[in-house]
C-alpha cells in the first residue's frame, strides 16, 4: 500500500469514527429512518435508512455505520436485520415485522476516544478501555480521554402498541416513553422521560426538529427541558417525521480521568389526526 | 360537511323504516381516476369523550390470498387507532368485502348486538373511507340514543364518501 492510499485509509477511519459520535450542537445529525412506523396485517417489512446529515431527512453527507445495530422484537427476542447495503450517503437494511407489537431498532455506540500530545504533535486515539494504558504512551501530555455512549433509535409497531422493548437498560442516556412512540398524533401532547444511567435526567435539554428542512426557510425546531422527574412534553404542530436529540457531558465515566458523553437520538412519526 | 337534522316533519320518510331499526344509507361516489380501487370503509359509534367505541362494519379487501388485504387497514387511521389495531380480521359479523360505487345500505336491530350495548347518551356515527392510491375521508354524524322519534340525519362527504343518511327509529 503506497503512502497516499494509506493516508486515505486513515482519513476514512477518522471520518467513520466521527460519524459514530452522538450529535452535539455542532455536529451533523444522525438518524435511522423507517419506511413506516404503524403497520397492519400479519407479516410486514420495513426498510430503514441510516445516515448522518445536516438536513433532515436527506442523504447528503455520510452513511451511519451499522456495526452496532440491533433490533428488539416484542417477544424479547433479537431480530437479525436483512439485506444490509452500504451506500455512499446512506446505509440501509430491512426488518421483518413478523410479530404483533412494538419493535425497537437501535444503534448503540460505546467507545473510548482520546486526544494527546506527543513530541509536540497532536495524536488521536480510539479503542477499548483496557487498551488505554498500553496504547497511549506514558510520556504523552495533555491527555484527554472521553467515553462515548451514543444511542440512536426508532420504533415500529404492527397492530396494537406494546411496551416490552421500551424498558431502559440503565446505561447512558435513554428515553422511556410515557406516551407510546407509535401513538403520536398532530395536535396532541406527548410526554417522554429521559433517564441517565437509569435515573431521571433532570434539567436535560432536548431538541426536536421536524423533517422536510430542505423545503422551508426556518428550522422550526422546538426545545424542551426535562423536569424533576426527567419528563418533558411536546405538542406536535403537524404530522410528519421528527428527530429528537439530547446529549450530556459529565465526569461519570467508569474510566479513570475520562469525561463521559452520552447521547440519545430518535426518529418518530407523528400521524395526521 | 353539511349536517341536516329533520325530525317530526319527516315521518313520511322515516315511517318507511322498521320499528327499532337503525339504518345507514351510504353512497360511494363514482370517481374518474386512472387507477380506481374500491375504498376501505369503517363504520363505528363512539361516545362524546371517545371512551366507548362500538364497531358496526368494516369493508376491506377480503379476497386477497393470505388475508393480505389487512395490510391497508391502517390507512383508515382514525379507526385503526381507536379500535382497529385491537381487532383480528376477518371478524364475523363485522368485516365484509369492499363495495363498488353506488348506494349501499346497512341495517341494525336496536335490540341486538352491537346496538344493544349502547347506554342512553350522546354518540357519533363515524365513517372513515380510505382508497388505495387515492384519498381518505372521515365523516361524523352526532345523534342521541335511544331515539325518541323517527329521525333522519344527513351528512355529505366531499371526496371519498357521498351522501350518508343515518335513520333512527324508536
Amino acid at each position: 500500500m503506497n503512502q497516499t492510499s494509506k493516508r486515505y485509509l486513515k482519513l476514512v477511519l477518522v471520518v467513520s469514527a466521527v460519524s459514530m459520535l452522538p450529535a452535539s450542537a455542532y455536529a451533523h445529525r444522525t438518524w435511522l429512518l423507517p419506511s413506516a412506523t404503524v403497520l397492519s396485517g400479519k407479516e410486514q417489512w420495513v426498510t430503514v435508512d441510516a445516515a448522518v446529515s445536516n438536513d433532515l431527512f436527506y442523504f447528503e453527507h455520510n452513511p451511519l455505520q451499522l456495526d452496532n445495530l440491533s433490533v428488539a422484537a416484542p417477544d424479547g427476542s433479537s431480530v437479525a436485520p436483512e439485506n444490509m447495503a452500504k451506500g455512499k450517503y446512506r446505509n440501509t437494511f430491512d426488518v421483518k415485522i413478523g410479530q404483533p407489537g412494538t419493535y425497537k431498532i437501535m444503534v448503540l455506540n460505546q467507545g473510548m476516544f482520546a486526544n494527546y500530545k506527543l513530541d509536540g504533535q497532536t495524536k488521536r486515539w480510539r479503542g477499548k478501555p483496557e487498551q488505554i494504558k498500553t496504547d497511549i504512551p506514558a510520556n504523552a501530555t495533555d491527555v484527554k480521554i472521553s467515553e462515548v455512549q451514543g444511542r440512536i433509535e426508532t420504533f415500529v409497531t404492527s397492530g396494537k402498541p406494546t411496551d416490552s422493548v421500551l424498558k431502559p437498560t440503565g446505561v447512558g442516556l435513554e428515553m422511556v416513553p410515557v406516551t407510546h412512540p407509535n401513538n403520536l398524533i398532530a395536535g396532541e401532547k406527548a410526554t417522554f422521560r429521559l433517564l441517565l444511567d437509569g435515573q431521571p435526567a433532570v434539567g436535560q435539554s432536548i431538541e426536536i426538529v421536524p423533517g422536510g428542512i430542505r423545503y422551508r426557510d426556518k428550522l422550526n425546531d422546538m426545545k424542551a427541558t426535562t423536569n424533576e422527574s426527567g419528563t418533558f412534553s411536546v405538542t406536535w404542530p403537524a404530522p410528519g417525521m421528527y428527530w429528537m436529540n439530547s446529549s450530556v457531558q459529565d465526569n461519570k465515566s467508569k474510566i479513570e480521568n475520562a469525561t463521559r458523553r452520552a447521547g440519545y437520538t430518535t426518529t418518530i412519526e407523528v400521524l395526521a389526526p | 360537511m353539511r349536517l341536516l337534522i329533520s325530525t317530526a316533519l319527516t315521518t313520511l320518510v322515516a315511517g318507511s323504516a322498521v320499528a327499532g331499526e337503525t339504518v345507514i344509507d351510504i353512497d360511494i361516489p363514482r370517481l374518474t381516476v386512472v387507477e380506481y380501487h374500491k375504498p376501505y370503509v369503517a363504520f363505528w359509534l363512539e361516545n362524546a369523550d371517545g371512551s366507548k367505541v362500538v364497531n358496526l362494519a368494516v369493508w376491506y379487501d377480503t379476497k386477497l390470498k393470505d388475508n393480505e388485504g389487512t395490510k391497508w387497514l391502517k390507512d383508515m387511521r382514525q379507526w385503526w387507532r381507536r379500535t382497529g389495531r385491537e381487532l383480528t380480521m376477518p371478524a364475523d359479523g363485522l368485516s365484509s368485502p369492499t363495495r363498488p360505487p353506488g348506494p349501499h345500505q346497512l341495517a341494525f336491530d336496536s335490540k341486538s348486538t352491537p346496538l344493544k350495548e349502547l347506554l342512553p347518551g350522546n354518540y357519533q356515527l363515524v365513517i372513515e373511507a380510505a382508497r388505495e392510491v387515492g384519498g381518505r375521508e372521515l365523516l361524523r354524524v352526532p345523534f342521541e340514543w335511544p331515539p325518541k322519534a323517527p329521525v333522519d340525519l344527513e351528512v355529505k362527504g366531499e371526496n371519498e364518501i357521498g351522501a350518508v343518511t343515518l335513520k333512527l327509529t324508536p
